[in-house]
């Protein structure tokens, strides 16, 4: 309980924020991706898609507490964000 | 986190469990009672009973006549009829209209007004029965698993959607966290403090391991376009009904042509469909009656398949001419259909909606012995400090404060329900929203008594005022109703639910009452051992409760 340190602290709030909140945008990101991505009727692709951001939005959160630190989950997953988020935009999936 | 991905998994299960197991109880526990939903709203209606009893001699077509002649009688100027006629599940005929809404209509009055709107038929003779009393039945159970209460629906969605994300990264931490996940599951070491709560945790877990991941990530996929709008966002830009429409099926009922028109027989349509899908349909939905624009809908009745879109057909209303059957849907809009279907489970039949409702049972004990597990572990770092006297720390007494207001608690709460049920005066004005508040009055009274002192005595003083009220119910029936289970148990197959509900509270109660029973027991137990340790003159040694 003593060994608790504020750096700690810091890591975990750092983790917590970059599971829930940036995993979130992540998956949101892929998911309009895929939903893009699929080749199929509109309705087919957009099931598939929010079905599938389902799975990886928990994968992402468990990835962020797993990994060596915390400075590495955040830059992570802002890194993954910012590369879905480019693609995205250029694909023009925004309108 | 800094150690092994095994001990980072374990911070995460603890804590995302930890953070919203109580709100998670008392989803558990309203989704499993919802999975009888339709046969507690029978119980919690005795007036029906004796019309439940009769065994259901009238023909389909021959009830469904019957039925429109009343709903002529009664609304005739209605947009829409539903007629639900005697199945397995539900031994009347009921019939409901819906009246055109008035502009200045707020949601809850329409909502009020539609309760109201209906009417319940005898099976043998076709004729209204007495007026059941005012309730909401098991469809305040079911909307208190999604819903909540006492705040907008969206909100309540919102939170319990949060909770269940919570709950899938637990459940998935859970399982890698455990090494030996089926060897554990073999293994029970009772009377041995910690040690049995973990054992108990895995086995309600590992038990119903498929069907925790399943209900969970199933109930987030009810709701997911709306926790996730983005690839909607992205495909339909702000056309979000265009969305649902097309996902969903359009529901778009079209518009009445105000021209009057007869109704067409609907006793011959109902042999139509009979004739092509070899059952009779379940469910009939008329709009506009006597209207030219007048659409009949016959829906084939759930248990054929694991999706939850039933087979329609829809007939002119005015010539009685097929105009349409559902076509086949996609594969991704079937796949959705089908994991929506097995998180209702409409498909089930007795047995297997029995073994969901005691996966469902696991699930709450899998919760509750997890929210213990955290309170009997953390206590042992203040092992010392309360052998010398002193107290536990603030979140140690909070966990056990808010695990008897849940986990004692919530039982207390569902039998206050069904009380209020046979008690409120039948006549009383919003009677179904006072069944709903004694809910939350005595769930309230447990979780204040609870924070005031949350004692073991405390544990065994909530569970038994739950053992008592819950196996009470089947003896404050001989007293309410004329259904009690010396006539349910030998009356008609229509009052096996009736019987049925009354045996399940009766076990639940018992269930409770050996839990309240049990922790005296062991309270003496550890009394008597602190009695010989001193005796024999040495310091006690202070166990973990």
């Amino acid at each position: 309980m003593t060994t608790i340190t504020w750096l700690y602290r810091g890591g975990v709030t750092a983790r917590a924020v970059a599971a829930i909140g940036g995993g979130y945008v992540l998956a949101a990101l892929a998911g309009a991706l895929i939903a893009l991505a699929l080749p199929l009727p509109r309705a087919d692709a957009v099931t598939i898609a929010t079905l599938l951001a389902f799975v990886i939005y928990p994968c992402v959160i468990l990835w962020v507490f797993a990994t060596r630190s915390a400075l590495r989950a955040c830059v992570g997953v802002a890194a993954t964000c910012a590369v879905l988020g480019m693609v995205l935009w250029l694909v023009g999936g925004t309108a | 986190m800094k150690d092994g991905l095994r001990q980072s998994m374990a911070w995460v299960h603890t804590w995302a469990g930890l953070l919203v197991c109580w709100l998670l109880l008392l989803v558990f526990m309203a989704g499993t009672a919802a999975y009888y939903r339709h046969e507690i709203t029978l119980w919690m209606k005795p007036e029906l009973h004796a019309a439940a009893a009769a065994p259901a001699t009238l023909a389909p077509a021959q009830a469904a006549q019957l039925a429109v002649r009343t709903l002529q009688e009664r609304a005739p100027g209605a947009t829409r009829w539903t007629i639900d006629l005697p199945d397995e599940r539900n031994p009347v005929i009921q019939a409901a209209w819906q009246n055109p809404p008035k502009k200045d209509m707020t949601r809850q009055e329409r909502r009020n007004a539609l309760r109201d709107q209906n009417v319940t038929l005898d099976p043998t003779s076709g004729l209204p029965t007495a007026k059941p009393r005012d309730t909401r039945g098991g469809d305040f159970l079911y909307r208190l698993h999604f819903d909540l209460h006492y705040m907008p629906a969206i909100w309540g969605r919102w939170i319990v959607g949060i909770g269940a994300m919570f709950m899938l990264v637990a459940i998935i931490s859970g399982v890698i966290t455990h090494k030996r996940i089926f060897k554990d599951f073999f293994t029970f070491r009772p009377k041995k403090g910690q040690r049995s709560w973990l054992d108990a945790h895995n086995a309600t877990a590992v038990l119903a391991l498929p069907f925790h991941l399943m209900i969970t990530y199933t109930g987030i996929v009810t709701l997911m376009f709306i926790y996730m709008p983005a690839p909607t966002k992205a495909l339909y830009g702000d056309e979000q009904n265009t969305m649902f429409s097309d996902v969903f099926g359009n529901f778009e009922r079209g518009k009445p042509a105000d021209i009057a028109a007869p109704l067409a027989d609907i006793g011959t349509m109902l042999q139509q469909a009979g004739r092509a899908w070899g059952v009779t349909p379940s469910r009939v939905a008329i709009s506009h009656p006597n209207d030219a624009a007048a659409r009949v809908e016959l829906y084939r009745p759930s248990g054929q398949q694991l999706s939850n879109l039933e087979p329609a057909m829809t007939f002119d209303g005015v010539s009685g001419a097929l105009l349409s059957e559902t076509p086949p849907v996609s594969t991704a809009l079937a796949t959705r259909a089908a994991i929506y279907g097995m998180h209702v489970a409409h498909f089930a039949d007795p047995l297997l909606r029995a073994l969901f409702f005691v996966c469902g049972l696991a699930g709450s004990a899998m919760v509750a012995t997890g929210a213990l597990l955290w309170g009997v572990r953390e206590r042992q770092s203040y092992a010392k400090v309360v052998a010398n006297g002193g107290r536990v720390g603030f979140g140690v007494r909070l966990v056990d404060a808010l695990n008897i207001g849940a986990i004692a608690g919530l039982p207390i709460a569902f039998a206050a329900f069904f009380w209020a049920n046979r008690l409120l005066p039948v006549d009383m004005a919003q009677r179904a929203s006072a069944e709903a508040n004694w809910f939350f009055i005595a769930w309230g009274a447990a979780a204040l008594l609870a924070q005031i002192r949350p004692t073991r005595a405390m544990w065994r003083f909530q569970l038994t005022v739950g053992a008592v009220l819950l196996a009470g119910i089947p003896v404050l029936n001989v007293f309410t109703t004329n259904s009690h289970l010396g006539v349910s148990l030998f009356g008609g197959p229509g009052l096996r639910p009736v019987a049925a509900f009354d045996i399940v509270v009766l076990i639940l109660g018992a269930l409770l009452g050996w839990a309240a029973w049990w922790l005296g027991h062991k309270a003496k137990q550890k009394a008597a051992k602190k009695q010989t340790a001193a005796d024999a003159g040495s310091t006690s040694t202070m166990e973990p409760v």
